[in-house]
């Protein structure tokens, strides 16, 4: 049986500033080297100041994956040598003198399986390379610090997964469930990044690192699973081993440092006491903690009669579901979903267009509003929802602007139904003989009032003139 | 103009106008112009200190509020950060770090209108007990120049001596405070662990050790701890001191305290005038009321090794980042490759640095910890037992500070395990985090003896009540410079 196991790597970009002093934990935006002190670039006589808030999300993170919490955690150095990490040590954790990792063994279900989690531990992230230069030989690596010290949580899994569809499946909802907690934001570039180990039935088991993101880890996975099968039925033994994953050849290489020969000299980090998180704690935790994905998928199904897979969509992804949360009245529920779900999505489908979306929650009101009352049809609904969110206007300026609102004037759409009579007389039999096929004759009408006729009206409309 | 005075002294002739700041500190300046070339205590001078103390003096008489250190000149061991000035640690490795932030323990003196002579010598990266490990060449003990002061703040402690300055500040890891103001008779305190933000101190042993004053007086060396000490949201390990006055009531006395006398600390190898020195103190604070009774605390005969284990593990972790990618000379990009860089870079580092992190990479090392490392922890956590057990029956500890008189330079410098053992009695306070003090006790064949005392956690108040007491039974002859 083929056995996967993952090592997840994410920052917590909500948080304001690093894991051990004030710079921003959100780097990004930083000339290089401009988002640093003399902390964070372990300038002699610096010391790591806690941040606290980091150690709470982190305990968050853990609750809601369901692990055990200790009483107190500690900090530990793991020292190497790396151009990019500023102090040549690690400030992370570890479970030296018992769980003194922020989560212990945990769960997270990925639909009827159990994934066991095997730790979460809160650390700092290094710095970045840059490597440029035209050539091998012209090569210069470059440093930039702005990283360093960004606050880590990383969470380490059994290997309980089969196959890189499950693997995939996992990191969804486990990407979902970061965001949801609002201590991540996993589209991030670099946010969120995954190691694995792979081991095929009757071989040893292998890491790969350096995956640059979840799409390779899923190819390196099945590339790695196949290269083992291919060794295996050629009665070549498989050694445990440290793989790199090569970006562009897309396959795994054996690292020629042997990093499984490395000797960290873990010990206590003497600078940071031992944190103590104790049950007080942990109850305000767990009562600031948004609410789970589950319970809103349960919320939405049981109070507004949402479709289970409505309402699966949209509390998964904390982009719709805040919209929803923040648009949606009782009476309007089902509408707002809809509107999301079925129209809303493929405009904003990545974050670059969430960030410019100019579509506030008050606008989904309106439509949903809009629809309800009659105003505008789901057609012209879904034109408005495409301008609002290029241009944030008000709906009832587009209706007039775009000239959206409905057609629901008999007298008016009286006359266009005769028209289309008159031009559809084969159409207009078969609906005689059999009713079901008149939304043809409704689909013309529509076309000619370019989609904003009442539909409801039309059909009336339409069954008695036919009758 | 007297400069032979106590801070306190300073403080009070400054502020009644009867000496101005820019007067003594002028005089103090050509003091260290006078001697320092002999006595090598400073590494760095600021020559702006009597424009300082000339603003400081325009302050006071225009009646504009003033720190409670009028101007006094203070000395700074060179492994803690002021800000814009060179901290080199005493090594070629930082050279050229010109520190840009200033040290917790800097930023409050500043802003008490201290003024800071200059930076003194210590041992590289504080890592020794005689100054000869600096990479600038050792300091000389005023008593005696052919005898070491002691370290490795032994420029804080020569400076003190020899009056280039009233105060200084230096770090104590194993002793390095304590041992030098035996060396130069001078008082030399290591606070409670955690009583004064180790921010802006260049690290060596970070889970032990303190910065801590070296005085004329003990009092001096209250006053300072009340400018110093308190919670820093800088340093984590620091704890809230309620703003404790560690001047008030110093002279209460120590009538019916109970005094244990370490047994491992007076045995085996103890130079007969430091024993007999110590035995005097102890007959002097039983005349001042106190009841004093020998204790035993065995893991102290294996303080000294897990001392050195614990601190090298430590050191090759705080000294990693010195890897001449970010420190040391500059090397062309021309044909760079990592690993021998490092190698070359760490050609920058002395001796005795060297073996420290050679030892550092080697105890705490899979298949090694065991047998090393994590016993060393044992026997810490093993001492600090013992050590509160004692704490349980006695108010305070005592034993002669360093076993053995100052040597020569170069007496022992090529053996390193006599000189690992001269710690005995003083890493005892820094592996349980206990406050100790060293008050100038003797004088034997002109060489200083030191008596160390040692309180609970946090009775820092206490301790400094009982160095008071015992001063003050003191008469010592004037350091012949
Ligand atoms: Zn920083």
């Amino acid at each position: 049986m083929t056995k996967i196991g993952l090592e997840i790597h994410s920052q917590l970009t909500k948080l304001e500033s690093k894991l051990f002093c004030s710079c921003k934990a959100n780097y990004r935006e930083f000339e290089p080297n401009t988002n640093i002190c003399p902390i964070c670039i372990g300038l002699p006589g610096s010391l790591p100041r806690l941040n606290q808030k980091a150690v709470e999300k982190a305990t968050m993170i853990a609750m809601a994956l369901n692990c055990s919490t200790p009483e107190k955690i500690a900090f530990f150095r793991k020292n190497y040598f790396y151009p990019d990490l500023p102090k040549n040590f690690q400030i992370t954790q570890l479970n030296l003198y018992g769980n003194t990792s922020v989560g212990g063994t945990g769960i997270l279900m990925v639909g009827e399986k159990k994934i066991r989690i095997t730790r979460i531990q809160l650390e700092e992230d290094p710095g970045r390379l840059i490597y440029e230069g035209s050539s091998e030989k012209n090569l210069v690596t470059l440093v930039d610090y702005n990283r360093a010290g960004t606050p880590l949580v990383e969470i380490v899994t059994e290997p309980d997964f089969e196959n890189p569809r499950e693997v995939r499946e996992f990191l969804n909802i486990l990407s979902n469930l970061l965001e949801n907690l609002d201590v991540s934001d996993p589209s991030l570039e670099g946010a969120m990044r995954a190691d694995a180990n792979v081991s095929i039935e009757g071989g040893n088991k292998v890491e790969i690192k350096n995956i640059g993101s979840f799409h390779d880890l899923e190819k390196a996975i099945h590339f790695e699973i196949t290269r083992q099968q291919s060794l295996h039925s050629r009665d070549i033994p498989i050694i445990q081993e440290t793989r790199h994953w090569d970006d562009k050849r897309k396959i795994t290489v054996s690292s020629r440092s042997k990093e499984e020969d490395l000797d960290y000299r873990y010990f206590l980090e003497g600078d940071i006491p031992w944190v103590k998180i104790g049950n007080e704690v942990k109850e305000k935790l767990k009562s600031e903690m948004p609410e789970s994905i589950s319970s809103k998928k349960q919320r939405y199904i049981s109070k507004y009669n949402i479709p289970a897979q409505v309402a699966d969509v949209l509390s998964s992804d904390k982009f719709y579901s805040d919209l929803f949360e923040d648009a949606h009245t009782k009476e309007n529920a089902k509408e707002v979903a809809n509107i999301i779900t079925t129209d809303l999505m493929g405009l904003v489908d990545t974050r670059e267009k969430r960030e410019s979306s100019k579509l506030k929650p008050s606008h989904l009101q309106e439509i949903a509003d809009s629809i309800q009352s009659n105003k505008i049809t789901r057609n012209s609904a879904k034109n408005a929802l495409y301008e609002i969110v290029k241009t944030g206007k008000k709906l009832s300026d587009l209706i007039s602007e775009l000239d959206l609102g409905n057609v629901s004037d008999e007298s008016e759409l009286l006359q266009i139904i005769e028209s289309v009579i008159l031009e559809e007389p084969q159409a207009v039999e078969q609906a005689k003989s059999n009713l079901l096929t008149i939304n043809y004759l409704v689909g013309k009408v529509m076309q000619k009032t370019k989609g904003k006729a009442d539909p409801k009206l039309t059909l009336d409309l339409l069954k008695k003139k036919i009758q | 103009m007297n400069i032979k005075i106590s801070a306190l002294q300073f403080t009070r002739e400054v502020k009644s106008g009867s000496i101005s700041a820019e007067d003594f500190i002028a005089k103090t300046m050509e003091q260290i112009q006078n001697i320092d070339d002999n006595l090598h205590a400073f590494l760095s001078i600021n020559d702006k200190a009597v424009d300082q103390a000339r603003e400081i003096d325009k302050k006071i008489k225009s009646g504009g509020k003033i720190g409670q250190c009028f101007g006094m000149p203070i000395s700074i061991k060179d492994n803690i950060c002021i800000k814009d000035t060179k901290t080199t640690c005493a090594s070629k490795m930082l050279e050229n770090f010109i520190a840009p932030y200033d040290a917790t323990v800097i930023t409050k003196l500043k802003q008490q209108d201290a003024i800071f002579v200059g930076k003194v010598n210590l041992d590289e990266f504080a890592m020794g007990l005689s100054t000869e490990f600096s990479a600038y060449g050792p300091s000389k003990n005023p008593w005696n120049t052919d005898y070491v002061p002691g370290g490795s703040s032994g420029g804080s402690a020569v400076s003190v001596s020899a009056f280039e300055c009233v105060a200084s500040l230096g770090s104590d890891t194993g002793g390095s405070v304590r041992n030098p103001a035996s060396f130069c008779s001078t008082v030399g305190y290591k606070p409670t662990y955690g009583l004064v933000s180790r921010y802006g101190l260049i690290s060596y042993a970070n889970s032990i050790e303190q910065i801590g004053p070296l005085t004329r007086t003990v009092e001096d060396a209250a006053f300072m701890l009340n400018l110093i000490a308190g919670l820093d949201s800088n340093d984590n390990t620091t704890v809230d001191n309620n703003n404790e006055d560690y001047l008030k009531d110093i002279n209460s006395g120590i009538e019916g305290k109970k005094i244990g006398i370490i047994k491992e600390m007076i045995g085996e190898g103890i130079d007969p005038s430091v024993l007999s020195a110590t035995k005097d103190a102890i007959s002097k604070l039983e005349g001042l009321g106190a009841t004093c009774e020998e204790v035993s605390l065995d893991m102290v005969k294996y303080s000294v090794a897990a001392y050195y284990i614990i601190t090298a593990t430590e050191a090759g972790s705080n000294l990693a980042r010195y890897d001449n990618l970010r420190y040391g000379y500059d090397f062309s990009v021309e044909g760079f490759e990592f690993n021998s860089y490092i190698e070359k870079a760490r050609k920058k580092f002395g001796s005795e640095v060297t073996r420290r992190m050679i030892l550092g990479g080697f105890v705490p090392s899979a298949g090694h910890a065991g047998r090393y490392f994590l016993k060393a922890l044992k026997v810490k956590s093993k001492l600090l037992r013992q050590i509160n057990d004692a704490f349980k029956k006695f108010d305070l500890l005592i034993s002669p500070t360093v076993p053995i008189l100052p040597f020569k330079i170069g007496e022992k410098i090529n053996d390193p395990v006599t000189l690992f053992l001269i710690d005995i009695n003083t890493v005892t306070a820094n592996l349980t985090g206990k406050p100790a003090i060293s008050i100038p006790y003797a004088i034997s064949n002109g060489l200083p003896i030191g008596i160390q005392l040692i309180a609970n956690s946090m009775n820092d108040k206490l301790l400094l009540q009982a160095a008071y007491a015992l001063e003050k039974t003191v008469k010592l002859p004037e350091v012949p410079i």
